[in-house]
């Protein structure tokens, strides 16, 4: 791998734990996001990648386990402490403001001023020329940062926050989901500046419950499954369509096999279903805890 | 390590899907645009039929007339662009000026002293109204229809408590009046004209909310929290803030208003007041504001302000029943509210 490797990752996440009263919504996770890769979080709805993020963002703590940031032992008391640290979070939901332009929320709550006291006003031309440049930097041309950010699409407005977080000095960006709700194209437009935001040498945190936008960026992939780790893989230990299949469920795989095996008895077609199921659950060989951490 | 695919990105990639807009598109979008152009329909209407209504003296008297719903209006504008509403506006207004005539006329002290508790009682009004809202996430329509009653029931009974009437003792006598009325109830003769001082303060007050709109960190916290609260919030927006602020900015233009009021007529009906905080909701509405926050204009509110005067006057002036004014001025919610709803669909169009 790479020698950043031998440096203290930008957040250690060691054996989380986190309940919402008597809900374990995560158990023994573990996470290391390193600058300039790409760690992935997949999982089906309700597997905990939401309030994984959380715990890392600073809006909740672990009840048990160790976060770290650069080496050091940590607890955020607001998602602005971790913002300051250099942990920016773009979550789905929460981008942006839609009817403002696209320059007052690219500065919004990070405002630059000119002037002193009461005559202490926006620079207005410096924003919009940032916002412009910053775009254009993240292969984005708006000839117009004066239209409302609403009128951009869900992927341009996904970069819009993107390339907001980079500029405010992220190191650590933790993009919830971001392409869930697009289309392919916009995925991909996505999925680029994520690449984009990687070679700046920033550590990524991608959520996602898609393994086929997950696997072209990611560097390495944490399953959860029910607020469990279901494995966690460098690239190069995973192919994609393993991936995919885990991603599939595996252990709800298996039990579905076995339910549908039951009552292929009184039903042919059910049966044909049962049988590609179970080869389906043969080839996966599930892997429940990764083999070796990579050192 | 190699990737199987490789962040090979063209250094821009111009988006089709970016719309590109025309001067007059923009024009169009800007929020004050509709009202300004419904404000020159209405007063060439009323010029051409009603021959009164052409004389400086007949302007003099509408601006003066929108001043007063303009000044609390352009607050208004300003709490609804930022999401919330006043219902108490409009009797708050009444509460200032009785607080500042009674008190001052039953300790016997300068107006000033008055005129200063009245505008702590204000802010104070706005404060709890801004607090309510934001501890309990109580939409602020029903918070500030309770404090509404609550200090229409207090003008009321306080009212006929102290003075045994229903209005407030004259103080056109008292200690402190002149001056008073210098800076709330001015009036000069400019040429045979006669000029409010009202006029020139509903302007100030309009030029500097456009100003803090547009060109402060403030107006930017000010779209954001009525746009979206949530995201606000999440980049570090203070939201409580800005919103309490917002409902103590209409608590001092309802102040203001109460002053002007006490000190053009020396005394006050207690149960003035009601109905005029629908009267500046719709300045704002006509003006631009949406009622769902997060887009307006306070030179939006003031052309709302100044289409409402030129109506009133203008009805009288053109010698009509003035029963057709709320007819009037319904229709002209109807039809800003169509443009507002037009506006918006546009905008948020591609989401
Ligand atoms: N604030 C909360 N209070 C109680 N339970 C919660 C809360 N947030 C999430 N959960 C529960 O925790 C589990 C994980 O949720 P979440 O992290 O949102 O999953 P994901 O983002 O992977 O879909 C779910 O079972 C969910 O119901
Ligand atoms: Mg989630």
């Amino acid at each position: 791998m790479s020698d950043t490797m031998t440096e203290a990752p930008l957040v250690r996440l060691t054996d989380c734990e986190k309940r919402y009263g008597t809900i374990i919504a995560l158990t023994g996770v573990s996470l290391e996001v390193h600058a300039g890769e790409v760690t992935c979080v997949l999982g089906d709805n309700g597997a905990g990648k939401s309030t994984l993020i959380k715990v890392i963002a600073g809006m909740h703590h672990c009840d048990a386990g160790v976060y770290e940031v650069e080496g050091e032992r940590v607890r955020f008391a607001s998602p602005r402490e971790a913002l300051e640290r250099g942990i920016a979070t773009v979550y789905q939901d929460l981008a942006v403001v839609s009817l403002m332009p696209v320059w007052r929320n690219f500065f919004l709550g990070s405002e630059v001023r000119k002037g002193v006291g009461p005559l202490s006003r926006l620079d207005i031309r410096f924003m919009r020329e940032t916002t412009r440049t910053e775009l254009h930097n993240m292969g984005i041309d708006l000839r117009d940062v004066d239209q409302p950010i609403g009128t951009l699409s869900g992927g341009e407005r996904q970069c819009v926050a993107i390339a907001r977080a980079v500029y405010f000095g992220a190191k650590v960006l933790i993009l919830d989901e971001p392409t869930a709700a697009l289309g392919v194209k916009q995925a991909g437009v996505v999925l680029r500046y994520i690449m984009r935001a990687k070679e700046r040498g920033l550590g990524v945190v991608f959520i996602t419950h898609n393994p086929h936008h997950a696997y072209p960026v990611g560097d390495r992939f944490l399953i959860l499954n029910r607020g469990r780790p279901l494995g966690d893989f460098a690239r190069d230990e995973i192919t994609r369509e393993r991936l995919t299949a885990l991603m599939a469920g595996g252990e709800e795989l298996e039990q579905l096999s076995h339910e549908l095996e039951g009552a292929a008895a009184t039903d042919t077609a059910l049966g044909r279903v049962a049988e590609e199921f179970e080869h389906e659950v043969a080839e996966l060989s599930i892997r429940k805890t990764p083999p070796e951490p990579p050192a | 390590m190699s990737h199987a695919v490789q962040a090979a990105a063209p250094p821009s990639v111009p988006d089709e899907r970016i719309a590109r807009r025309s001067p007059l598109a923009r024009l169009l979008a800007r929020p004050e645009t509709g009202s300004l152009a419904g404000a020159v329909v209405i007063y060439v209407f009323f010029y051409a039929v009603a021959p009164p209504f052409r004389g400086l003296d007949a302007l003099a008297t509408i601006l003066y007339a929108s001043s007063t719903i303009g000044i609390p209006a352009v607050a208004v504008a300003l709490l609804m662009i930022g999401g919330e509403f006043d219902l108490s506006a409009g009797v708050a207004v009444t509460s200032a000026s009785l607080v500042a005539s009674m008190l001052s006329f039953q300790l016997t002290m300068n107006v000033w002293v008055g005129v200063a508790l009245a505008l702590l009682l204000a802010l104070g009004v706005g404060a709890l109204n801004g607090y309510l809202v934001m501890k309990t996430g109580i939409p602020s329509f029903l918070v500030t229809l309770a404090t509404f009653l609550m200090l229409q029931g207090l003008n009321l009974a306080i009212t006929k408590l102290i003075t045994g009437t229903v209005a407030s003792p004259d103080i056109s006598d008292m200690d402190g009046f002149g001056s008073a009325q210098k800076i709330f109830a001015a009036e000069w003769d400019v040429g045979g004209l006669s000029l409010r001082i009202s006029v020139l303060w509903w302007l100030l007050f309009t030029a500097i909310a456009t100003w803090t709109l547009l060109r402060t960190r403030v107006g930017n916290w000010i779209f954001a929290v009525g746009g979206a609260q949530s995201s606000a919030r999440a980049v570090g927006v203070p939201v409580r803030r800005v919103k309490i602020g917002l409902f103590m900015t209409v608590g001092f233009l309802a102040w203001f208003t109460g002053m002007n009021l006490l000190f053009s007529f020396n005394s006050i009906q207690s149960g003035e007041g009601v109905g005029n905080e629908f009267l500046y909701i719709i300045a704002a509405v006509i003006g631009g504001c949406l009622l769902t926050g997060g887009y307006g204009s306070a030179v939006g509110a003031a052309t709302g302000a100044f289409i409402f005067g030129m109506t009133t006057q203008g009805i009288v002036y053109a010698g009509w029943n003035p029963d057709w004014f709320k007819f009037f001025l319904g229709a002209m919610l109807l039809g800003a509210t169509l443009l507002n709803l037009w506006v918006r669909r546009r905008t948020e169009a591609a989401r």
